[in-house]
C-alpha cells in the first residue's frame, strides 16, 4: 500500500493522454482502496491501524488527538467513532476495537461478559472533565452545598435569600436534554448520585441550547445560575465554590482541585485496551499522557491529567 | 405548421399543468411522511401520557401540551404586535405618503424581511432581552414577550409588503367616488379602501401569523425553552417552549425509530395541521366575503 501511495504521490513526467490517465487513476485508486481494506480485516494484528471507539464527550477530544498524532505519525492510521461509552466498550468486548473511549468506568457485569470471551479490559484515565457552577458576578452566594444545588434546581428552593443571598427570584439555567453535560449534571447533582432518585430538573428551568447562550444569560442577569464544563467558563463569571456535605470544605473548581478530587462535580474520561497495550497502542496512550496532548486536553474544554 | 404549433401548445400546457399539480403532490407527500412518521408515537405513548404538562424525553416524559400553550401564546403575542404596525404601515406607505418616501420605504421594508432569523435572535439575546428584564422587572428577559416581539419583528415585513399590494391595488376610481361624496381621508382609507383590499389584506395577515409560527431559530434563541404549561395571559412574561424549537432542538440527537423520535414527528404533524387550520380559516372567511360582494353587485 506504501509502495502504491508514494508512486501515485510522484505523478509521472510523462505526457499521457487525459483518458489514459483517468485509467491509470482508476486503477492506483482501486488498487490503494483493495490494499486498504485488507489491511483493516488485520488491523488487529497490524501495527499501521487504530481503531477507537465509544464515549460521545470524548469524541472530539479523541479526534483532535487522532488528527495530531497522524500529522507526526503518518504511517498510523486511527479511526475515531463515536456512538456512546456503552457503544465502545461492547465493541472492546467483542474485539473489534482496539481502544474503547468512556465517560464513566467500566461496570462490573461487562468486566465479567469480557473475562469470559478472553478479553481482559486494561482502564486509562486521560482526561478529566469538571462542571462549574456559575453566577451573576453581583451575586452574593459564593458557596453552596451539592444538596441547595439539587434544591435549587428541582424547584424546592426558587429565591436566593434561601442560600444566603439577596432576596432575588432564581433562574435556572441547563444545556438541552441531548448534552451529556444535561444527563451528567442530573445524576451527579440533582441527584445526588443516587440511581433510584427519581428528581428532574422543575419545570420552569431554561434550557438553553448552547454553551454560550447560558454564559451570555449569566453575565448579563444577576438572577441567574447556571453550569459549563470547566474550560468554557470565561473569567468574568462567578464560580461557586461546592461542598460534598454540609459542614464540608467548599471547593472552587480548578485543575489542581479536580486533580486531587476534591471537587466533586468531576468526572475521570477513560480509554480501555485489551490487555495491557503493546506496540503502536501503547505508543498511542503514552502520547496521550504526555504535556503535548494533554495541552489539547485544555483547549478542549476538559482538565488536563497530571501524573 | 399547424400540427408543431399545437404539438408545442400541448406540451406547454402540460408542463404548466405539471407545476400547478407539483405543490399539491409535494405537500401531500410531505404530509404522507409526517403521517408516517408521527402516527407511530400513538402506539409508543399513551394520549393520556401525551397530553399532560411534563415534557422531559430523555426520561420519556412526553407532554405537548406545553409546547403546543408555548407556540399559541407567542404567536398570538406576535400577530397582536404585527397586525396593527403591519397594516398601518401598509396603510400608510400605500394612502398617505408621499411619492419619494413611498420608494425609499418599501425597498427598506423589503430588506427587512430578507434579514436572517439568526440574526435577530443575536440582537434578541444581547439587546433586547437584558433591556425587557430590567425594564420590566421580570426575573428573566428571556420570555415569550421577547420571542412575540421579534416574531412580531419577523412578520411585520411579510404583512406590509402583501398589505400594501393589495391596497394598492384599489382602483383610484373608489377613493375618488369617496372622496367626491366629501368622505375625510381617514373615512376614506377605513371604510373603502381597507374594506375593498379586504381579502389581500387579510392573506397578508395570515402569510404573517404562519411565517411566525413556523419561526424557528429566534424563539429558540430568546424564549428560554423551558417546558411550562401557559394557562394564563401573564405566562408571556415568563419562559415557555415551542414546538419549533423543540424539534430543532432535539431531533439532532434522537435515536432514528425511538418513541422520543415519532413523538417529534407527531409534533410537526400538529404544526402541519395548525397552520393548515389558520389557512383554511382565512379563506373561507376570504370567500364568504367574495361571496357576499357579488351578491351586492348583482
Amino acid at each position: 500500500m506504501i509502495f502504491f501511495s508514494r508512486l501515485y504521490a510522484r505523478p509521472p513526467q510523462t505526457i499521457i493522454p487525459p483518458m489514459k490517465r483517468l485509467l491509470i487513476f482508476l486503477i492506483f485508486s482501486f488498487l490503494i482502496a483493495s490494499c486498504g481494506t485488507s489491511n483493516n480485516s488485520a488491523s488487529n494484528s497490524s501495527a499501521q491501524y487504530i481503531e477507537n471507539k465509544g464515549s460521545d464527550t470524548i469524541v472530539n477530544l479523541a479526534l483532535a488527538w487522532a488528527e495530531q498524532y497522524q500529522s507526526e505519525h503518518p504511517e498510523v492510521r486511527i479511526s475515531v467513532t463515536g456512538g456512546g461509552s456503552g457503544t465502545g466498550i461492547a465493541a472492546l468486548i467483542n474485539n473489534t476495537v482496539g481502544i474503547a473511549n468512556a465517560s464513566r468506568q467500566i461496570k462490573k457485569e461487562e468486566i465479567a461478559e469480557a473475562q469470559s470471551k478472553g478479553i481482559n479490559p486494561v482502564e486509562h484515565i486521560i482526561a478529566r472533565d469538571a462542571i462549574a457552577v456559575i453566577v451573576n458576578p453581583k451575586n452574593l452566594v459564593s458557596e453552596l452545598t451539592l444538596k441547595q444545588i439539587s434544591d435549587i434546581y428541582s424547584g424546592k428552593i426558587t429565591n436566593w435569600r434561601g442560600v444566603g443571598g439577596e432576596d432575588r427570584p432564581i433562574v435556572k439555567l441547563s444545556r438541552e436534554t441531548n448534552s451529556g453535560t444535561h444527563v451528567y449534571f442530573l445524576e451527579t447533582v440533582l441527584r445526588l448520585g443516587d440511581k433510584k432518585d427519581k428528581t428532574l430538573f422543575s419545570m420552569d428551568t431554561l434550557l438553553l441550547p448552547s454553551s454560550e447562550g447560558i454564559i451570555s444569560e449569566v453575565r448579563d442577569n444577576p438572577n441567574a445560575i447556571g453550569y459549563d464544563g470547566l474550560g468554557y467558563v470565561p473569567k468574568d463569571l462567578k464560580m461557586i465554590a461546592i461542598a460534598e456535605a454540609d459542614g464540608g470544605a467548599y471547593v472552587l473548581p480548578s485543575i489542581a482541585t479536580v486533580n486531587d478530587k476534591t471537587y466533586p462535580i468531576a468526572r475521570d474520561l477513560y480509554m480501555y485496551t485489551n490487555g495491557e497495550p503493546t506496540g503502536i497502542i501503547k505508543e498511542y496512550l503514552d502520547w496521550i499522557l504526555s504535556p503535548a496532548a494533554q495541552e489539547i486536553v485544555a483547549k478542549l474544554g476538559f482538565v488536563p491529567v497530571i501524573k | 405548421m399547424e400540427k408543431s404549433l399545437s404539438w408545442r401548445e400541448f406540451i406547454i400546457t402540460r408542463l404548466i399543468q405539471g407545476a400547478g399539480y407539483s405543490a399539491i403532490v409535494f405537500v401531500g407527500l410531505i404530509f404522507f411522511f409526517l403521517l408516517r412518521e408521527g402516527l407511530p408515537a400513538l402506539g409508543d405513548v399513551d394520549i393520556t401520557s401525551l397530553l399532560s404538562v411534563r415534557w422531559y424525553p430523555i426520561e420519556d416524559y412526553f407532554g405537548i401540551l406545553p409546547l403546543i400553550t408555548g407556540s399559541l401564546i407567542i404567536t398570538l403575542g406576535a400577530a397582536l404586535i404585527a397586525v396593527p404596525f403591519g397594516i398601518g404601515a401598509a396603510v400608510y406607505i400605500s394612502e398617505i405618503a408621499p411619492r419619494w418616501m413611498r420608494e425609499i420605504l418599501k425597498p427598506l421594508v423589503e430588506l427587512l424581511g430578507g434579514l436572517p432569523s439568526v440574526v435577530l435572535g443575536f440582537l434578541g439575546i444581547l439587546v433586547l432581552s437584558p433591556y425587557i428584564r430590567v425594564f420590566l422587572n421580570l426575573p428573566t428577559g428571556l420570555t415569550a414577550f421577547t420571542g412575540s416581539l421579534l416574531l412580531g419583528g419577523i412578520a411585520v415585513p411579510t404583512i406590509v409588503s402583501v398589505a400594501e399590494d393589495a391596497l394598492d391595488s384599489v382602483p383610484r376610481a373608489y377613493r375618488e367616488g369617496a372622496w367626491a361624496l366629501g368622505a375625510t381621508k381617514w373615512q376614506t382609507i377605513w371604510r373603502v379602501t381597507l374594506p375593498a383590499a379586504k381579502s389581500g389584506v387579510l392573506t397578508a395577515v395570515m402569510l404573517g401569523i404562519g411565517r411566525a409560527i413556523g419561526e424557528t431559530m429566534t424563539v429558540m434563541m430568546v424564549t428560554g425553552n423551558a417546558p411550562v404549561l401557559a394557562t394564563k395571559l401573564g405566562s408571556i412574561f415568563s419562559p415557555v417552549r415551542t414546538m419549533t424549537a423543540t424539534i430543532a432542538a432535539e431531533m439532532g440527537e434522537v435515536a432514528n425509530g425511538s418513541a422520543h423520535y415519532h413523538v417529534l414527528f407527531f409534533i410537526g404533524m400538529m404544526l402541519f395541521l395548525i397552520s393548515l387550520a389558520v389557512n383554511i380559516i382565512a379563506s373561507s372567511v376570504v370567500f364568504r366575503a367574495k361571496k357576499r360582494a357579488e351578491r351586492i353587485l348583482s
